[in-house]
Parts: structure tokens; sequence; C-alpha cells
């Protein structure tokens, strides 16, 4: 577990007063040690404490040295404590890690903001490091005037803010088949959840003035992948926006730095990152990523293209394969999220025996538009095995479908827009299996 | 508008500029300014299935297939079977319905022109832009050599473009998700739902999560 911490290592000082800590006769210990450590006196409970837990009993450092001053870390990072919570992918997926994915840890949060270093990547042909006095907005094709913004005139536009999921298209795509992947991360995390702050795409059309037979829009990224997709004018004039800041900070690299489109609600992919041009036609163009990929084949050959929205979907995140229940049986906390591109999630079911029964969850937290939004599942725990279940239903009275109905109308080779509903089995021990139920 | 495209490409600077002036109404904001035709010409290299956007050239089977050997086929394998888990770019007929089904451009995408683009834009991976437009041609013309739809002596130019169709265009139908029985919007059973629930499958039988200390 203990990994490299060159990146962010504990200052020398703070090793300092852990040695002398150590010469004291005190605890030996690393932070990942020292917290396996106190887990392992938690869960031995009252018998290890003669006089009491030694975490109260016995000095602490932090609680008789000074520690760091306000600008050791001028750009904050999460505790050295915090280290495992990284996004992970899955090596085998994909022939190179250039043109590849990786995933939210899900488990590992909570609310409804994904915090931007923890965003799931996915790129087409590396991250564009991209200067941002060195880059430009084009719109072009169908329109009065064809122009070229810098990100200097871009922030002179009026600015809107929005909090929206980006769900990638594939996500849940490996378990079509069936139980595959144990983890919540692995399975669900292609998705995130960010405030976005730009300026509505409708004003940028505005400003080129459109055409009368401007029916299609062309975004492209400046990345060696030269990302395209069509995208259909209604959804470009109504809530999509040219954006620059996530969670009130520049975009990240990996996310698009310094320009992303936000396509709400609809598949990842159309979310051109390091935007550079939006051209306008009167025509879809059928590039690769909306032909090739990204179109749902059905069991009979055929394919489904045009597949924009991202259907209602929840998942439990906790407990989850990697987050499995520490303690023994009694009050629990079940937790997770859920979205819908197509409006708000209206309710949440929880089911603890594989979908036979249910009881509504209580969602808390900001409902809003196509953001993700987090439930909760209190409980005691009776200390038996349980099927978790979570179903979510959206504003539009859409119902989040189990895996064999979808299966049923989808057949096992589509790939993308698996919404179906996730169980996870929770073990008398407390761990916990990513399986399929009767 | 749809002329534009050709008219940057055919006609020279002082032309296409005098033709947007024609037309240049100030924005609300009256913010960025107006591209240049050589601007628009750098980035605009987008091709439809109509053939809009396509540069003039052309190319051959033969000399596509000296360019695939030399930058493509060290991932995409000699004949486009791929190497690892690199795309497949050829064969795969008849398997889209079955248990294992393999997308090429042969077997699955519906329009030639996607092929160009994405050499054009993207391709080689390594070094995407570095085509000409007849190495392009000639490149798209050995894909289709591969899969079986053109003879070892085609030329693939601007002018016989269009003409060229993908065998499995017809396959493809837009997004009917809503008529769908998942789409019902039934409201959902809450209690005594289906009988005692057994476990049917379990990730771990396959184990192919990354361990937790992978990177």
């Amino acid at each position: 577990m203990v990994r490299d911490m060159t990146a962010d290592s504990p200052t020398d000082d703070h090793k300092l007063k852990a040695r002398r800590s150590f010469l004291r006769g005190g605890l030996a210990m690393g932070g990942a040690a020292a917290a396996a450590a106190a887990a392992a006196t938690a869960a031995t409970g009252g018998a290890a404490l003669a006089n009491g837990d030694q975490n109260i009993l016995e000095l602490k450092d932090w609680n008789q040295y000074p520690g760091d001053g306000v600008d050791a870390r001028p750009y904050g990072t999460p505790s050295e404590f915090e280290e495992h919570v990284q996004r992970k992918s899955v090596p085998w997926l994909t022939a190179d890690p250039i043109s590849s994915v990786n995933f939210t840890p899900l488990h590992e949060l909570d609310g409804i903001i994904t915090p931007n270093g923890l965003c799931f990547e996915r790129h087409h042909a590396g991250i564009a490091e991209i200067d941002p006095s060195e880059h430009r907005l084009m719109i072009n094709g169908l329109v009065e005037k064809q122009l070229v913004f810098t990100m200097e005139d871009l922030m002179r536009f009026p600015r809107k803010n929005q909090i929206n999921f980006l769900e990638c298209a594939a996500n849940s795509g490996m378990e079509w088949r069936g139980a595959q992947l144990n983890g919540c991360q692995f399975t669900h995390g292609m998705i995130h959840n960010v405030m976005y702050t730009g300026v509505p795409l409708k004003v940028l059309l505005a400003e080129a003035g459109l055409k009368s037979n401007a029916k299609w829009l062309l975004p492209e990224g400046a990345d060696a992948s030269g990302m395209t997709r069509s995208v259909p004018m209604e959804k470009a004039l109504d809530d999509c926006l040219v954006t620059w800041k996530m969670n009130g900070e520049a975009l990240r690299p990996e996310q698009g730095y310094p320009l992303r489109l936000v396509v709400p609600g609809w598949e990842g992919n159309m979310w051109v990152k390091w935007l550079r041009r939006i051209e306008v036609g009167d025509k879809p163009w059928h590039h690769r990523e909306e032909t090739s990929k990204y179109t749902d084949l059905m069991a009979n050959g055929k394919a489904r293209r045009f597949t924009w929205e991202m259907d209602v979907k929840s998942v439990i995140t906790n407990p989850s394969p990697q987050a499995p229940l520490k303690h023994d049986k009694g009050f629990t906390v079940l937790s997770g999220v859920a979205w819908s591109g197509r409006g708000k999630v209206s309710r949440v079911d929880v089911s603890l025996d594989g979908g036979r029964n249910w009881q509504a969850a209580r969602i808390d937290g900001p409902s809003i538009d196509k953001s993700m939004h987090r439930f909760y599942f209190e409980f005691d725990w009776d200390g038996s095995e349980l099927l978790l279940q979570s179903r979510a239903i959206d504003s539009e009275g859409f119902v989040q479908p189990t895996k064999d109905a979808l299966r049923a109308v989808r057949g096992e080779n589509s790939i993308y827009h698996n919404n179906g509903i996730q169980t996870w089995h929770i073990k008398k021990d407390g761990t916990v299996e990513n399986v399929e139920v009767s | 508008m749809s002329k534009f495209p050709k008219l940057i490409l055919a006609a020279h600077a002082a032309l296409a500029v005098s033709l947007l002036a024609g037309s240049a109404l100030a924005g609300k904001y009256n913010l960025g300014r107006e591209a240049t035709s050589e601007e628009v010409a750098a980035w605009n290299i987008d091709v439809r299935p109509d053939g809009q956007g396509l540069p003039e050239g052309r190319g051959t089977v033969a000399e596509g297939e000296e360019i695939w050997t030399e930058q493509c086929a060290s991932c995409h394998g000699d004949f486009g079977e791929a190497v690892d888990r690199w795309p497949v770019i050829a064969g795969g007929e008849d398997t889209l319905a079955g248990d294992d089904p393999v997308k090429t451009v042969g077997s699955y995408w519906p329009y030639l022109s996607t092929v160009f683009d994405y050499v054009n834009r993207a391709m080689p991976f390594t070094e995407a832009r570095s085509l000409e437009p007849d190495q392009v041609y000639a490149l798209t013309a050995y894909i289709m050599n591969i899969n079986d739809l053109v003879d070892e002596d085609f030329e693939l130019s601007k002018d016989n473009f269009a003409d060229q169709k993908l065998p499995n265009e017809g396959n493809f139908f837009d997004d009917n998700r809503l008529s769908t029985p998942v789409f019902a919007k039934t409201e959902p059973c809450m209690s005594e739902c289906k009988p005692k629930v057994k476990v049917t499958m379990r990730a771990r039988v396959l184990d192919v999560t990354p361990e937790d200390d992978t990177d």
C-alpha cells in the first residue's frame, strides 16, 4: 500500500518529528502503517483498551509540534492518508495508454461534485498541452461572419454556471455479458460531475449569425486526434456551454484546457476537449466517433446511431467491492449516486434482497437537471448476506431497467448505454462482490 | 454555403474575403474578429459522405500499400488484421450478428468519407496531419482493397469518391430507444417482485479486476 510519496511527501521536518516519536519509544510508523494500526486497534474493540485508547492516552506529534506554514503547499493536495484515492485504469482494456481511459474512484467520494483531479480521463491521442495564449476558437461554415476568438475574447462574453454530469457512453460497457469487474470505480467510474463556467454556445453562434439552412455543428478538438462529433442545432441552442473553468478553476489539461464544449446529459465523447473550431453545416458529418464508434450494435447485426442522451442510471458506491463493510452488524449507511441525461432524478429505490423488495432511498443535496444526485439509505445490518441494488427513476418517468431487461432489447454487443441495475453481494464478513442475479 | 470550401481552395484570399465582407454583420457583443480565408482553409479539413470537403488528389491501391507497410502495418497488421488490441481494419464480414462481432471498414463502417477524414486528421497515430492528400487517397484505396471492395489496379480520386459505397451503410438506423420496452415508464414493483433471488454470475470467477497496487 505504501507508495513513493515523492510527489507530495511530508516535509523533512514532519519526518524528523516522526523519527523523534520513534526514538521516544512511540509507534514507529509512517502514515499508511499508522492508519492500518489504528484500524486494527479499532477492530479489536474494547479488549485492547486496558486503560483506554492509546490514540487518546498518548500525546500525538500534531498535538505538540507546529506544522507546515501557510506557503508550504501553495496549491493544496489531499492528505497523505488519502493517497490511495486515485483514478485507475484497466490495462487490458485498450492497446495503449495514449488512447485509453481511466476511472473515477466513486467509492471514495461523497456529495455530488467530483474533485478535478479525480475526474476520469478518456483521451484519443493523449493530453494536448496547450498554451492558452496560442489557443483560438474558430466558427466557420454556414454563418454570416466566420469568426476567430482568443481566450481573452471568450472571457468577455456574459457567463453562465452549470453543474452537469459527464458520462462516457461506454460506462459499464464491460458488463454487458455479465459481472466482470469488482469495483464501482471500474463498472461505473467513467463519470464525473462538475460545475462549469463558460459562455452559452448559442451566444457565440448568434455572434457569428446562423444562416437559415444551419442545422448541424461540428465541434473539433485541437489534440492529435482532431476529435470531431456532429451535434444537432436544437441541442446547441438549448443548453450547450463553451467552458474554461471547472469547479471554479481552469480546466485541467486532461479535461481539455483551455476550452471544452459541455453538452449536458449527452454522451461524454461529444464534450469535445481542447475545443478549437465549430463548423456550422446543413447535414451531419458521420465522422469516426459517430459511425465506427459510439454506435450501438444490436443482436441482429444492425446498429443504432446518434444515441446521444445518457439514460437514467444509479449505482451504490458504498458498500461496494472496493469499499467493504468493516464493522459487525449494526447501523450502517448505504450511499450512492444517480443521474439522468433526460432531466433530474426524482426517486431512487434500494433493495437489500436482489430486487425482490424495494424501499425509497433519501436523496440529499442539490437536485439539478442533468447532474449527479446523491442518495443514502440508512439501515440496521443484521450481519446476514445481502444483495444490494439501486434503481433510479428520472423526472421524465423513465425507470432504470434490470440488466436482463436491457439485454432483451439490446443484445450483448452494443458496448454503449448500459444503464442496467447493478447488484453487489455483501458477504457475512462484510466483503462485497459484483454479481448478477436471477 | 456548401460551395464555400471549394471556393476557398479554388480562389484566392481576396475573392473569399470580399464575398464574406458583403454579408458580414456585426455581432451583438462585437467580440472576436473575422477569420481570414487562409485560416479557415488551414483548419477546415473535414469531409462528409457527399464528398464535401475533399481536397484535390488521387491515389492507387499500390501506392497505398507502400505507405501502409511503412506507416500503418505495425499497429493494424499487413492486411488490416491488427496487432494486439489496435483496431482491426479489414475482414469481419458476416460477424455483426454473432457472438464476436468484428467491426471493420468493410464489415461495419457506413461511409468511405469517414476513412478519408479520419486518416487525414488523426493518422498515423504518432504523427497526425503528416500525410499529403494523394497519400490519403492511396491509403483509402488500399483499405478498400484489403476489404475486397476494389481490385488491385483501382485508383481513388476526388472525382470518383462519391460513387464508392460501403456495404454496411444500410444497416444503421437513428436512435429509437424511446420506443423500446425499457422506456415504458411503468411504475416499478416495490414488494415481492420475484421469487427468492439466486446469484447467477460472479465477477471473481473471471478475476480481471486490476490489483490494488497495480499502477
